[in-house]
């Protein structure tokens, strides 16, 4: 299916900008950042573990609409079906995309059908099977893929991002 | 598994940064890019930096943002220095936008920092003791005039053989055509040339420049508010991708309809009819080859019902029979349009038999491209052309016949109109004349298969990737230059006299002495005896225009990898010490020709040429007008502006073809099947027809992509779009490496299953370094020596199952699909 309706909220919440309120039930939590240590600065962010949704709230090939690592930062959950690599839960077929187009911040629409993001801006696509590859397009990075954690009771965490997020110079903003 | 980054955060450019202009350095487009420099250890913050946006808050679509392939480390003065390449917001060329060409300059710059582009050469290289050993400047330049100066005084300078670009952008522009073209047709007269992408020293669009009409005439605007857009063998989504999404796109949103002539459902059709709505755009999809019967149709359709600019054609045109017999220099007779109509006359019907298509839809693109309104005024419409056309069937009265249809509507010279190459590189021509060369000109491929020639000079061409016949052309030229490493080997250890005498005595028994000027180790390279290591755009200021004559200067940011150098001054120093050893030789008089070359620096060379023919044209007035530049020809200089030209020949006049009368001629080209010899026989024999061309991830041969990860992650083999039922027969499944074969010789890809592909008909993307398609081109060319590279037939078989590297990545459709 498509999750145009899901991603039109995505895009409503991104146009409004940092002001924006935990929608529904891709509720984002925020948990507080860990303590700062008196250490070198790590090589990466430091990135907040946040509970995306529960893997009982997953219907397969149904995106649900997210945001990590913080509310301007729109993404899609979705459960593919199939194993993939890099894909988590009991099936591994767990998979987490920032939506902003890796162009120019566009808003992509999930296509159930071949379970590709693509951007309306100049019409790039993406494989979410294959790590948010790039099929065809304008971005010269595949899309920016959420790492994810699944703990006992099914809640999917999500942890750190692979590439950085258009529209920042870094993926933890604060 | 897709390549990641694993980057998620990329040092700021401070307010300070330095700001230098660039221009794209890849495709015809010349886009406008901004490049800032700033000191290793500064940066600026989220508040305050160089774009003067607050960082600190996510950006929305289109804003301010730094892709890690922006962001590099390179030296500048020697120094390290942090890196940014973003596109350029106030450039009309892009207004901002990068494609996945141009926004990876940064990150494909040589940086000993975060090692990017280690390939690129440093040193000039010497083959020695069994291997090539890096040297000076002097030693590999004196080697190279000592074999070269005796070569062509104890022979000629037909001995010669040299293959150069002929481009802007890249390493090319007016500093280096300039540079290598003072040494080759001023101080020498080399005739036996070629250029980077063909196997001679020809013009693609000859027919167009005999008919009066260069083949750059319009400005980008025309495509905003023309009524017609016709993209015919071409497809500009992938090939000039801003111009695509920055003006086409313009356009078609401003209710223009799109005519696409190819073969091949490309992304241009797609894209097109995402925009503009399918009833807006017509796909002709017609058989490999056909393009003049379908050009000649359209203007018979069209001039039958009328639809032709009268008084245009009165004014503008030649007006009395045949102005230019056919001959062996003119492959079609030129003249008036009368005399045209009666050459090229063919029915719709038989077209559409020849074709492929339906009659209904060749009248539709005829009514589409002339048909005037409904209150009697002129349809505009412009039409673009590219290697479909002129890598395609019968060239010179192809490109004819298309601009026959141009001229017929008035459509050259007007807002609106244009008929125009849409081009691969930028332009960057300024060279002493070639009339010498002769037309035709030698074959000089066929030449060095032949065993002519004696000491190659080659300037950034790889003929193992981007010439026909390739694999014939390897076997050969391998055995010359290894005649000569033989020899080279067996005088290890002799004087330089007793060394020049031995590649000498070499190539008078068939060897061939290789002088290669790249920025890489080619493939072709890899029989060089002498490897000199040039600079790139923006190593170097360098001066280019685009597709719409947009002469810019890309201003240097940072310093040359090692001792590379412009391949102008690197001409120069050939220059300079051919002069010495010829004077040392005892010819005094033929040392003289090679003085004039005491250029320090580009600024220097382009002085000496460019600014010689266009005397307003500097660095610093070029500079002030900055990634807007100005459109040639430039016609003067006036309150610190230089003065362009929106587009040629509004003034009705025609002049590309030297004539004094200023009138265009027709082309009276009739449809006669397929030119090149070996086509008609090649097609009956083999099963598929192996379309290839350029796709948007590759810029050219790869020559910088090889080495890029995400696009080596992305395509680790060159692929070939096919049927899934044609891979379904071959027993084909996604990503399985297969062999194309014919009696030309083999290459290898990947096959990528295309729905949209017609059966018996793959697509094959050319020049890579891992199957170049060009092994399996047979050697046929036009009566002007311009390659069809396009109309290659060859059967398929499995190699192997999907490799290591192709396992894993995306085999879904390009189509965008929401
Ligand atoms: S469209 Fe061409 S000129 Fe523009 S950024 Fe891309 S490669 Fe460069
Ligand atoms: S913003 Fe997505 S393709 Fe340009």
């Amino acid at each position: 299916m498509r999750c145009k309706k899901l991603v039109d909220v995505g895009r409503r919440q991104f146009l409004r900008g940092g002001a924006l309120g935990v929608a529904g039930a891709a509720a984002a939590t925020v948990l507080p950042a860990p303590a700062a240590k008196a250490a070198p600065a790590p090589a990466q962010v430091e990135y907040p573990s946040n509970r995306l949704a529960n893997i009982a709230d997953l219907k397969v090939n149904e995106p649900m609409d997210i945001e990590y690592p913080d509310a301007d930062s729109p993404g899609v959950l979705i459960k593919l079906g199939t194993p993939v690599e890099g894909g988590v839960g009991p099936d591994g077929d767990i998979v987490a995309y920032s939506v902003l187009c890796p162009h120019m911040g566009y808003v992509m629409s999930y296509n159930g059908e071949d379970k590709t993001l693509n951007c309306p801006g100049h019409f790039s696509r993406f494989d979410a099977e294959a790590g948010g590859q790039e099929i065809w397009g304008h971005a010269t990075q595949s899309v920016p893929q959420f790492i994810l954690r699944v703990d006992e009771k099914g809640d999917i965490y999500a942890e750190g991002c692979t590439d950085l997020i258009y529209g920042r110079p870094s993926n933890v903003l604060s | 598994m897709a390549y990641k980054r694993q980057i998620d955060r990329l040092p700021i450019p401070p307010k300070d940064a330095k700001v230098h202009n660039v221009t794209c350095h890849y495709c015809i487009v010349g886009c406008g890019y901004k490049a800032y420099t700033w000191p290793r250890n500064k940066q600026g913050t989220l508040k305050e930096n160089a774009f003067g946006v607050d960082l600190s808050q996510q950006q929305g679509a289109e804003g301010t943002w730094v892709a890690p392939s922006m962001y590099n480390i390179v030296k500048q003065n020697g120094e390290d220095v942090h890196l940014v390449v973003v596109p350029d917001k106030d450039c009309v060329v892009n207004s901002g936008l990068a494609s996945v060409r141009g926004a990876r300059m940064a990150e494909n710059r040589p940086s000993e920092v975060t090692g990017t582009q280690q390939q690129r050469l440093t040193d000039p290289l010497v083959w020695r003791y069994g291997t090539w050993q890096p040297t000076s400047w002097d030693d590999a330049l004196d080697l190279v005039a000592r074999v070269t100066a005796r070569v062509i005084t104890e022979g000629s300078e037909d001995d010669l053989v040299v293959s150069m670009f002929d481009h802007g952008g890249s390493a090319g522009g007016y500093e280096n055509t300039w540079g290598t073209g003072k040494l080759y047709f001023g101080s020498m007269k080399v005739k036996n040339c070629r250029i980077h992408n063909r196997p001679a020293y020809n013009s693609e669009v000859h027919s167009s420049r005999d008919m009066g009409v260069g083949e750059l005439n319009y400005a980008y605007e025309d495509y905003h508010i023309t009524d017609t857009i016709v993209m015919w063998g071409t497809n500009p989504v992938e090939c000039q991708t801003n111009l695509y999404f920055n003006h086409i796109r313009k356009g078609l949103e401003n209710g223009a309809r799109m005519v696409v002539v190819d073969p091949r459902r490309s992304l241009t059709v797609h894209t097109s009819e995402e925009i503009a709505g399918k009833d807006n755009v017509l796909h002709l999809a017609i058989n490999e080859g056909t393009d003049l019967a379908l050009a000649n149709a359209i203007f018979t359709y069209i001039a039958d019902k009328g639809w032709v600019d009268k008084d245009f054609i009165e004014k503008s045109t030649f007006r009395n029979g045949v102005a230019q017999e056919e001959n062996e220099k003119f492959p079609a007779p030129l003249g008036s349009f009368e005399m045209a109509l009666e050459k090229c006359r063919i029915s719709v019907d038989e077209a559409a038999k020849i074709c492929g298509v339906p009659a209904a839809d060749i009248v539709k693109a005829a009514e589409w491209m002339a048909k005037p309104h409904d209150d009697g005024s002129r349809r505009k419409c412009v039409i673009g052309y590219e290697k479909g056309v002129i890598w395609g069937n019968d060239n010179y009265r192809t490109v004819g016949a298309i601009v026959n249809i141009s001229l017929a509507t008035g459509n050259i010279g007007r807002p609106g109109g244009g008929c125009c190459r849409m081009g691969g590189h930028q332009e960057g021509y300024y060279r002493p004349s070639d009339a010498h060369v002769g037309r035709p000109p030698t074959y000089v491929d066929h030449l060095l298969i032949n065993g002519g020639g004696k000491v190659h000079h080659v300037w950034a061409c790889d003929h193992y990737k981007t010439t026909l016949n390739i694999t014939e052309f390897k076997r050969v030229y391998k055995k010359r230059a290894d005649m000569v490493k033989d020899a080279i080997d067996a005088a290890a250890g002799k004087s330089r006299e007793e060394l020049v005498n031995a590649i000498v005595d070499a190539v008078n028994k068939g060897g061939l002495f290789i002088v290669d000027v790249d920025i890489i180790h080619s493939q072709i390279g890899q029989n060089a005896h002498v490897i000199l290591p040039a600079a790139e755009s923006n190593e170097m200021n360098l001066t280019s225009m685009n597709g719409e004559r947009r002469l810019r200067l890309s201003e240097k940011y940072m310093d040359p990898p090692g001792q590379a150098k412009p391949d102008c001054l690197i001409a120069a120093g050939i220059a300079q010490h051919m002069e010495r050893v010829l004077r040392e030789m005892g010819h005094d008089k033929y040392a003289d020709k090679f003085k004039g070359y005491d250029w320090k620096t580009e600024e220097d060379a382009f002085m000496d040429g460019y600014h010689q023919g266009n005397p307003e044209v500097t660095y610093d007035r070029l500079r002030a007008m900055g990634n807007n530049g100005v459109q040639e020809p430039v016609v003067g200089y006036k309150d610190g502006k230089l003065i362009g030209t929106k587009r040629l020949y509004s003034d009705g006049k025609f002049t590309r073809h030297g004539r004094k009368d200023g009138k265009a001629l027709f082309c009276g080209g009739a449809w006669r099947g397929w030119q090149a010899p070996g086509k008609a026989e090649e097609q009956k024999s083999y099963k598929f027809w192996v379309n290839n061309g350029r796709a948007n991830i590759f810029w050219q041969n790869w020559f910088l992509d090889q080495e890029n990860d995400f696009v080596m992650d992305r395509y680790p083999y060159p692929f070939v779009e096919m049927n899934p039922a044609d891979m379904a027969e071959l027993s084909l499944k996604a990503g399985d490496l297969v062999e194309l074969y014919n009696e030309n010789g083999a290459t290898q890809a990947m096959a990528y299953p295309t729905p949209t592909a017609k059966r018996g008909q793959v697509f094959m993307v050319f020049a890579s370094p891992r199957g170049a398609q060009g092994n399996i081109v047979n050697p046929g060319v036009n009566e002007l020596v311009l390659p069809d590279y396009k109309h290659c037939w060859a059967n398929i078989r499995k190699l192997s199952d999907a490799p290591r590297d192709a396992q894993g990545i995306s085999f879904k459709s390009k189509e965008y699909s929401a």
